[in-house]
């Protein structure tokens, strides 16, 4: 009954985004026509029902309805309650009804919100909205509808990949996806402000708030990803350029460079095609980097033919949606002018110049994750990694550090670097220091070598825009790039460390052995059996030992799930202020002893914690904005009242 | 007490054949390091360009996969023989294809790759040339 009671609310919601197109495309035409008036409430009722779909499908999971053939095929009674809901998107279906029920509680919520921009404008957005949306509302119903019921139901599900059953995984694909998603506000605004030829300041500022969420969220997703990645695959690797991976870091590369030309634009009038651009390509990396995960094509194109549907349905959409988009952009181009100039040595120069930096990184990446398909279609597998990607975009990344370092520095409009010499004497400074230190300490030249060098330079140089200002009076939003740029250093401080300073130890030890990992002395003590709700493990107690400090307890487990039966290594790691140690327990070998597999790795947790503040920042930058936002509209309302009361007493 | 220890035992004694079929003909060095840590290193490096075969996306230096380990012995064994690592690779090439390194080699369908970064910086270069002398001419 649930199931048909979602299925019949995604109905209603897919037949109102219908109703909010037509709307939106009508009040383009004329103004004043009726349907126009209905686009905002059209919109939110729209986001509530989509809303009220996924609820049902979480209940569904959340009670193991094993009749329905999407929660048969991906859980298991004997799984705990979180993993359960979190079940809900960990599969094909549930992920694409969570992609659209995000976009239409987002709509939904700009539909309720905004009224920055002129009516028409908003509606030719919601219209936009409400286009992309009923492209995959079609693709959940007619290509993968998630309330399918399975008759006759089985006695128990299938199960959840154990790999994904993990708390921090739980939540990476919830927070990845309002990033993606939150990006097709930006693009539909780009599409408003398209149709309506309403490029500027007010389009900017009434995108930023939105980009500047969406991208909070995508920089959380991949930070906490990327953790999961390095503590659950359980061989200490962060980052492995994965198609997946890169598949969420190409939104983020353009969210950022659209952030960043969203403040050029809403401060200066400038880069106005250049932003409208950005804001149609940071949500078309979305939809590709979806296409690239959910159709499989991925890892080979021959998973591709498992369900040649689904694929073909996602690539058509990405083909009208981005096409579209494009075919919109080329035709209004000419009368969207760049608008205001500005000199080379400017705050407009430093970010333009980054801008095209992150775009170039971006195109890198891309080429980077797809040339493998490429070169498959004719029939030659190749492979495209790490050796690949770190030189190539290393290309672009350290002159675009260089360039961050001075660009908040700089005036709008035209600037000396003169002026700001002296600011960049403390960064120069301690960047030839860590030189000194990193030749001192034998580090081979290399890509680490140059973050170890260019990351405490930078961070230095990140606070230098606080020089001279009045810290108490410094608005949000600058207090906002300030931890954001400094968590880039913090980040690229911890990737350059464990790259140039991580030990690894592999060994087979007996019960009581001690092994040294660095400034470690780890104590095999023994070997437990334990088990969970659905899985048991071979449990290792090891002492170790920092320096001959006090002996800390780490139990890392190698672990049996019996649905899916799958065999996992749960890693034990250990956190000082200085790196982390990290421990996993492989397998017995035939003489008795046990495989162990040690890292000492030097401000390795830096990485993840750059991350954070790199988000934190954003999220001061958007409370800061926001604020401003409320006041302005408390200050009008007050005038206006003011006024009305004045026009009374005359 | 001892029925639960005994339970525990039975389930891990349970446990231990799905694990024991793992192993494949004996590969010392799958698991094990070079004594010289130089040319640990050396094979450290070389393993984590070189992709495993059965996972998804992952490099030999990070996979639990028997043949992963097998592939791990081998590099740290010719190492240790003191072979190049990029006759390991080329010779690993060989066996296995170009699927297997994941620093792609220059060839007649992979030139683009390469050329890409020069075309990037070609178009960078010509985008901002634009803007910056548009706006000094303004």
């Amino acid at each position: 009954m649930l199931a048909e009671f979602g299925l019949a609310a995604l109905w209603l919601a897919a037949a109102l985004a219908a109703l909010q197109l037509l709307g939106g495309a009508m009040a383009v035409r004329d103004p004043d026509n009726a349907l126009g008036a209905a686009v905002r409430p059209v919109a939110v009722v729209q986001g509530l029902l989509v809303a009220i779909a996924f609820a049902a499908l979480v209940a569904l999971f959340g009670q193991t309805d094993l009749s329905v053939k999407l929660v048969a095929e991906n859980s298991h009674s004997a799984k705990p309650l979180i993993y359960k809901l979190a079940g809900t998107w960990g599969n094909h279906e549930g992920s694409m009804l969570l992609w659209v029920t995000v976009m239409g509680l987002a709509g939904g919520f700009v539909a309720l919100v905004e009224r920055r921009l002129p009516e028409a404008t908003m509606r030719a957005t919601l219209a936009g909205q409400a286009f992309v949306s009923l492209g995959f509302y079609g693709f959940l119903l007619f290509a993968s509808n998630p309330f399918a019921r399975l008759s006759p139901p089985p006695a128990e599900g299938q199960g959840l990949n154990p790999l994904l059953q993990d708390p921090g995984l739980a939540f990476h694909p919830p927070t990845l996806y309002l990033g993606y998603v939150g990006l097709s506000i930006a693009f539909s605004f780009a599409i408003g402000a398209l149709v309506t030829r309403e490029v500027g300041p007010a389009f900017a500022r009434t995108m930023r708030p939105w980009v500047l969420g969406a991208w909070i969220f995508l920089t959380l997703g991949i930070t906490a990803g990327s953790y999961w990645a390095y503590y659950d695959l359980g061989w200490g690797g962060w980052w492995f350029w994965d198609p997946v991976e890169n598949a969420s870091l190409m939104p983020w590369l353009a969210a950022t460079a659209l952030l960043h030309s969203c403040s050029v634009l809403a401060a200066r009038n400038a880069l106005r095609a250049w932003t409208v651009m950005l804001g149609v390509v940071a949500f078309s990396m979305s939809m590709i980097g979806t296409f690239l995960v959910r159709s499989g094509i991925l890892t080979s194109v021959h998973a591709f033919a498992v369900d040649p549907r689904r694929g073909t349905f996602i690539l058509a959409l990405l083909a009208i949606n981005i096409g579209s988009a494009l075919v919109l952009f080329a035709l209004r181009a000419a009368t969207v002018t760049e608008g205001e100039r500005f000199a080379v040595t400017s705050r407009e120069g430093a970010l333009v110049f980054n801008n095209v930096m992150l775009s170039s990184i971006l195109g890198i990446v891309l080429i980077g994750t797809l040339y493998p398909l490429f070169t498959e279609a004719f029939g030659e597998k190749v492979s495209v990694g790490p050796p690949y990607f770190n030189p190539m975009t290393a290309i672009f990344v350290v002159p675009m550090l260089l360039v961050l370092a001075v660009g908040p520095l700089l005036r709008w409009r035209r600037d000396r670097l003169a002026r700001v010499q002296l600011s960049l004497l403390p960064p120069l400074v301690v960047s030839a220091g860590a030189l000194v230190a990193v030749l001192a300490l034998g580090v081979r030249p290399g890509l680490p070598m140059v973050g170890l060098v260019l990351a405490p330079g930078l961070a230095v140089a990140s606070m230098m825009p606080l020089r001279g200002r009045h810290l108490r009076r410094l608005p949000l939003a600058v207090w906002g790039m300030v931890v954001a740029h400094a968590g880039i250093a913090v980040a690229l401080f911890g990737m350059a460390c464990d790259s140039a300073f991580s030990t690894e130890k592999l060994v087979a030890a007996h019960i009581g052995d001690v092994v040294a990992v660095g400034p470690w002395q780890v104590t095999l003590s023994g070997i437990e059996p334990v088990a969970g709700a659905n899985w048991t493990a071979l449990e290792g107690e090891l002492l170790v030992r920092y320096e001959g400090g006090d002996a800390i307890r780490m139990t890392p487990q190698a672990r049996s799930f019996w649905a899916p039966p799958q065999n996992t290594t749960v890693s034990a790691l250990h956190t000082r202020w200085n790196g982390q140690l990290y421990t996993v327990l492989g397998e017995e070998t035939e003489d008795g002893r046990w495989q162990l597999r040690l890292w000492w790795k030097p401000f390795v947790p830096l990485i993840w914690g750059g991350g954070f503040l790199v988000a934190l920042g954003g999220v001061l930058a958007l409370a800061g904005r926001v604020l401003a936002d409320l006041r302005r509209i408390v200050v009008r309302d007050k005038i206006a009242w003011r006024r009305l009361r004045q026009g009374r007493r005359a | 007490m001892k029925a639960r220890v005994f339970a525990w035992l039975l389930l891990a004694a349970l446990a231990a054949p799905v694990r024991a079929d793992d192993t494949m003909p004996p590969a010392p060095y799958a698991y094990r390091q070079l004594a010289d840590p130089r040319a640990e290193a050396k094979a450290e490096a070389l393993m984590e360009t070189l992709r495993c075969l059965v996972c998804q996306s992952q490099s030999i230096a990070d996979s639990d996969a028997p043949i992963a380990g097998d592939m791990r012995n081998q590099v740290r064994l010719r190492i240790a023989r003191g072979e190049d690592p990029e006759e390991i690779r080329a010779w690993l090439v060989q066996r296995y294809g170009d699927y297997v390194t994941y620093a792609p080699r220059m060839t007649r369908l992979t030139w683009p790759l390469f050329a890409a970064p020069l075309g990037l910086l070609a178009l960078a270069a010509v985008l901002l040339r634009r803007r910056f002398t548009g706006g000094r001419a303004a």
